[in-house]
């Protein structure tokens, strides 16, 4: 675990987390080390899936906050998207990484979001956590471009196209797609 | 290609609780792992297993020293493989399994020929894994290629080596500092998020230079100055359009406040160097960037209106968006806006109505407590109106945040106490946790203590709701008992407001109308409850004479209950009031009875604890507890640690501090009798800092006395001093005469203590003068090592600064949120208008600034700013007089060119004589 930095100016990201729909794990990332065991860090998930898990953020990402921490989240089918921060950070700073994530996420599964695919997949999840945020600072928050680094790995070696799976035939597809459409 | 676990089977209806994890075991995938010592590598199978482990890490399994090891040492061998599933797998787990110096080492030669790999992405990974993992020590062989990837053509590997540079920076700051170059170069990257990534890095590499550890001060302010500059022209050459994603505008925008923050306002034209280039961001097509600019602008120091205006007007816009994100950061920052700027933000009150109902519950709260915070007497009854409905869908801890907003408000406009306290004592009685029920109780006590009027409404409420309880308790069940709260905490609850209520109660007009709820409790609730009953209705006995029969007959029915503590107090109370006679209880029985415990409980605690850890044949002496409270709980400690709660919470209590000297001074019997402190003043330094004796005096002013508080720290670890006074000298405070010394007992080294002297004065008059103080004590050597004094003492003196009672500390600083209102509402017969030369000043500010501590009031709607340059200027000052009574004053200053500054002062208050009195103030100051 990297310990947490403590930049006054720059943006930073406290955790991401993807819990199912009772609250367990998928996969979490802890950039900072407030939370230093792990039932301190169970039981900050229990405290934030608990207080969300009521609300409906399935169109637009929801906010709350929990122990002076901003929590934006987003749900879909079974599956709860976390991304918090400090109380002073920026709430769309931390939106936009959510939707990064989301998104991606969203992509990577070619739009069948749910526990099952997700951790079917996880290899996948986890690249793509590693891709959007590294030691608490943000790498990147355009979806396509880091569904690209995450499912279009074997192309650069020249690995043939049969060895790809459909899954990363597809990403790399609109990720072709959505790259000429930005041009 | 590692796609290892898709089972693309459709039929997954039967199985809502499969996962490919099911039952996975941590030993068994241990073995799994040998499949790494292959000669022919499954790059699939292996990516698989990796997954395994990972998937163990991440619900929180940890290896054991030797696992890891293991796992780690088996990993290494996968470098063979050229698959790139495979290694993007590997270079994952080496981060998670974070090895240790002499494994990093294994792994180091593959990572640096990864590192110089024509693949993009193993460039990038290895980066990031070897700056993880790596200490200092490595990193010089490696700088070469790091100074590289900076400047990289590949923005992925450009960002990987910037943001690996960040994180250096903690801990090998030296290297990274010479990176400078490059990272200038990356600044220029056409790619965003290089940008953003350099500009960070960039910014970072400024603030370690200002390690005073490593500096000296002198260069320390040289750099700082370089910096600022470098900043500046940073932030010059990038707001022209080259910054190209919306987080690296942020960044530029926190960089921005912060040099706004070291070189503060430029004193000649009044300007904020880029304020323009913050208020410029209001107008980026980001929101990201709009929200970071317009929060900026509400957290610059003593910001203006005219400031913050624009920054309000983009946040109101955001109050309506259809994000609730973008709802929730914009209301936040107005409430946090809203304590400082009340008026700034009352523009936005219908958006903020229209958000009471929001969905979020959070943005509700947010939005209900900034309504609360800007609100003015006027909106008061139709804000409750929408409070109302509200209150039953939120949950108790944002119920809890607007109960305290209320008790704000309601202290902030006493004449709608009634309306206020009607929604505390409706919302009581509603469903709720003990944590709620407990806010909304303080609450109504607090108010019932400091507004009069609400005394006997807010008493008559407690009562009903102890009733309404138990009828709830017996029948439906709602209420209190809903919420499954232990009995003993109703218990403690009930017996609090009882005692509150034997307090209150007889000092109001019709003491009878209590009897009935107190008397129910005898009869209907619990042991602990009745004994507090009992010890209630005994208050109305001793205290109300023409009670007295009534209540000896309801004690008298006491004595045959069935719990032995509430039948000796029945007893105890009717022998010690005079069973049956009519006669006038006597004052000393009163004062046994009722008197309050003037022994701090904490000191009671620890004195008890000694006597049972030594056990004696002789009883308790409660004479043997001390008196002195220990140290100052509240004053000159903040309380360590959390933040205020979320939700931006409240402001402070602004009674914090007066409450901690209202419970220190009421401890002294001396003083117990001086009434309420009307103003305590802030610590006044008595002696230079570092000295050998730390001193500073706290004036409290009371209604015929003032009472001098000095803090006193002894700073020599050799020395104890006891008897501790300090001899005042008020020659030149003729009003005042000296009536009580509360000496210190003793002074240890580095324990604050306080001694107290108290002078009389005449009734409400704001009597002023100069006090001269000599400190004197006995001095006895201290052996420090151990730690004991000798038996004999030397009597030493210590002279003191003066200081002086002023006319400032006589008025309180309370402000209103209306000027013009409050103005108008005031008798125009009160109103005395003189004018005054005030002789030639630098400028306007100093002027004003000066009447404003003359005076003591608090300036309203931000009115103490004086535009920069500008002639003339109108200020507008509130406050509360002593004997409580309102003022407010017009001030208008004119400045001609010779900088002779003239002043015209107009004043209302609710009493002419005062009036007069802040005239008189302005004329001798």
């Amino acid at each position: 675990m990297a310990t947490f930095l403590s930049h006054e100016t720059c943006p930073t990201i406290k955790n991401i987390l993807l819990l199912d729909s009772e609250g367990k794990r998928v996969a979490v990332k802890y950039y900072s080390d407030e939370w230093p065991t792990n039932s301190a860090k169970l039981a900050f998930e229990k405290s934030i899936f608990s207080k969300t898990q009521k609300t409906n953020a399935r169109t637009e990402a929801e906010i709350t906050m929990v122990e002076n921490n901003i929590i934006v989240y987003k749900f879909i089918q079974d599956l709860h998207f976390f991304v918090t921060g400090g109380d002073e950070e920026n709430e769309l700073i931390l939106a936009t990484v959510l939707q990064g994530f989301f998104d991606a996420v969203t992509l990577l599964l070619r739009n069948n979001v749910d526990q099952r695919e997700a951790l079917e997949n996880l290899d996948m999840i986890l690249l793509c956590l590693d891709e959007i945020v590294d030691g608490g600072i943000i790498l990147e928050t355009d979806s396509s471009i880091i569904a690209g680094k995450v499912a279009t790995h074997s192309i650069d070696d020249g690995a043939p196209l049969s060895e790809q799976t459909i899954s990363q035939a597809l990403a790399t597809a609109r990720e072709h797609l959505t790259r000429s459409l930005l041009k | 290609m590692a796609q290892p676990l898709v089972k693309k089977d459709d039929d997954r209806d039967d199985e809502a609780d499969y996962s490919p994890f099911l039952g996975i075991e941590k030993g068994a995938v241990l073995q799994e792992a040998r499949v790494f010592n292959d000669p022919q590598l499954d790059a699939r199978r292996c990516s698989q297993v990796i997954t395994k482990l990972l998937y163990l890490l991440n619900q929180g399994d940890s290896f054991t020293k030797v696992e890891a090891t293991e796992v780690f040492f088996a990993v290494t061998k996968l470098f063979q493989s050229r698959d790139n599933g495979l290694r993007r797998m590997v270079y994952l787990i080496i981060k998670d399994l974070s090895p240790s110096a002499d494994e990093v080492i294994i792994v180091t030669s593959s990572l640096m020929k990864d590192m110089n790999s024509r693949t993009d992405m193993y460039r990038a990974n290895a980066i990031r894994v070897l700056c993880r993992i790596t200490d200092g020590t490595l990193l010089t062989q490696i700088e070469r290629y790091l100074k590289q990837a900076i400047v990289d053509k590949n923005p992925v590997v450009a960002s990987a080596a910037l943001v690996s540079g960040i994180h250096l920076l903690q801990t090998t700051p030296e290297i990274v500092k010479r990176w400078s170059n490059e990272v200038q170069e990356a600044v220029q990257s056409r790619a965003a998020l290089v940008q953003f990534h350099a500009l960070a890095l960039l910014h970072q590499k400024g603030l370690g230079l200002f390690d005073p550890d490593q500096q000296n001060i002198l260069l320390n302010l040289q750099i700082r100055q370089n910096d600022r500059l470098a900043v500046s022209k940073l932030v010059t050459s990038l707001t022209k359009g080259t910054v190209r994603s919306p987080l690296a505008q942020c960044l530029l925008i926190r960089y921005t406040s912060q040099v706004i923050r070291e070189t503060g306002v430029n004193s000649q034209t009044g300007d904020r160097p880029f304020y323009d280039y913050l208020e410029s961001c209001l107008r980026h097509k980001a929101e990201m960037v709009i929200f970071e600019a317009a929060k900026a602008i509400t957290e610059l120091s003593n910001v203006t209106t005219r400031e913050l205006t624009p920054a309000i007007t983009v946040l109101q816009l955001f109050l309506s968006s259809s994000k609730p994100v973008l709802r929730f950061a914009a209301v936040r920052t107005l409430n946090k806006v809203a304590m400082t700027h009340p008026m700034a933000v009352t523009n936005c009150n219908i958006d903020m109505e229209s958000l009471i109902s929001d969905q979020n519950r959070s943005i509700a709260t947010l939005a209900i407590t900034t309504l609360l915070k800007t609100g003015n007497e006027s909106s008061v009854d139709r804000l409750m109106k929408q409070i109302t409905n509200f209150m039953s869908d939120i949950a108790d801890e944002f119920k809890i945040v607007v109960v305290e907003a209320i008790r704000s408000l309601c202290l902030k406009f006493p004449l709608k106490y009634r309306s206020l306290m009607n929604f505390l004592s409706n919302i009581l009685r509603e469903e709720g946790g003990f944590e709620y029920k407990k806010a909304i109780v303080d609450s109504i006590v607090i108010l019932i203590r400091d507004i009069p009027d609400a005394k006997e409404g807010g008493l008559l409420h407690l009562c009903e709701f102890i009733e309404d309880c138990e009828f709830t308790y017996l029948s439906t069940q709602v209420s209190f008992y809903l919420s499954r709260i232990p009995s003993y905490l109703v218990a403690l609850c009930f017996s609090q407001i009882l005692h509150f209520i034997g307090n209150e109660g007889p000092k109001t007009s019709d003491p009878s109308k209590y009897i009935r709820y107190i008397y129910n409790r005898v009869i209907l609730e619990n042991a602990t409850v009745r004994a507090s009953a009992v010890s209630t209705l005994a208050k109305f006995g001793a205290l109300v004479d023409s009670l007295k029969p009534r209540i000896f007959i309801l004690l008298r029915r006491c004595l045959f209950d069935n719990d032995d503590e509430v039948r000796d107090r029945a007893t105890l109370y009717l022998n010690s009031l005079g069973d049956g006679s009519v006669a006038e209880t006597d004052k000393d029985v009163k004062e046994f009875l009722f008197g309050s415990l003037d022994i701090p409980l904490t000191n009671i605690e620890t004195t008890l604890r000694n006597y049972e850890q030594n056990p004696t044949e002789e009883p308790f002496d409660i004479y043997s507890v001390p008196r002195e409270v220990k140290s100052l709980p509240l004053v000159e400690k903040k309380a360590p640690g959390k933040k205020p709660t979320a939700l931006g919470g409240l402001p402070p209590a602004p009674t914090s501090a007066s409450d901690a000297y209202e419970r220190l001074l009421s401890s002294i019997p001396e003083f117990a009798n001086f009434g309420k402190i009307f103003k305590s003043s802030v610590p006044v330094e008595l002696t230079e800092a570092e000295t050998e004796y730390a001193v500073n005096v706290v004036k409290h002013i009371f209604d015929q006395h003032v009472v001098f508080q000095y803090n006193c720290t002894n700073t020599i670890p050799e020395q104890l001093l006891e008897n501790v006074t300090v001899i005042v000298d008020a020659s030149e405070a003729e009003e005042f005469s000296e009536v009580g010394v509360k000496p210190l007992k003793s002074l240890p080294y580095d324990t604050p203590a306080q001694t107290f002297v108290a002078f009389e004065k005449a009734e409400g008059v704001p009597a002023v003068g100069k006090f001269s103080n000599t400190l004197r004590f006995t001095v006895k050597e201290v052996d420090t090592s151990t730690g004991e004094a000798e038996d004999d003492g030397v009597e030493d003196e210590y002279q003191l600064e003066d200081f002086e009672v002023v006319a400032a500390d006589y008025i309180l600083k309370v402000g209103v949120s209306n000027f013009r209102n409050a103005w108008e509402s005031m008798d125009p017969d009160t109103e005395r208008i003189d004018e005054y030369g005030l002789g030639p000043r630098e400028s306007l500010v100093e002027a004003v600034n000066a009447v404003i501590s003359l005076l003591g009031m608090q300036p309203c709607e931000g009115s103490e700013m004086v535009p920069s340059n500008s002639r003339s200027h109108t200020c507008l000052l509130s406050g509360v007089y002593i004997g409580n009574v309102k003022v407010l004053v017009r001030l208008s200053f004119g400045m001609d060119a010779t900088k002779e500054v003239a002043m015209k002062l107009a004043v209302r208050s609710d009493d002419v004589n005062v009036s007069e009195a802040i005239h008189e103030i302005v004329a001798s100051g």
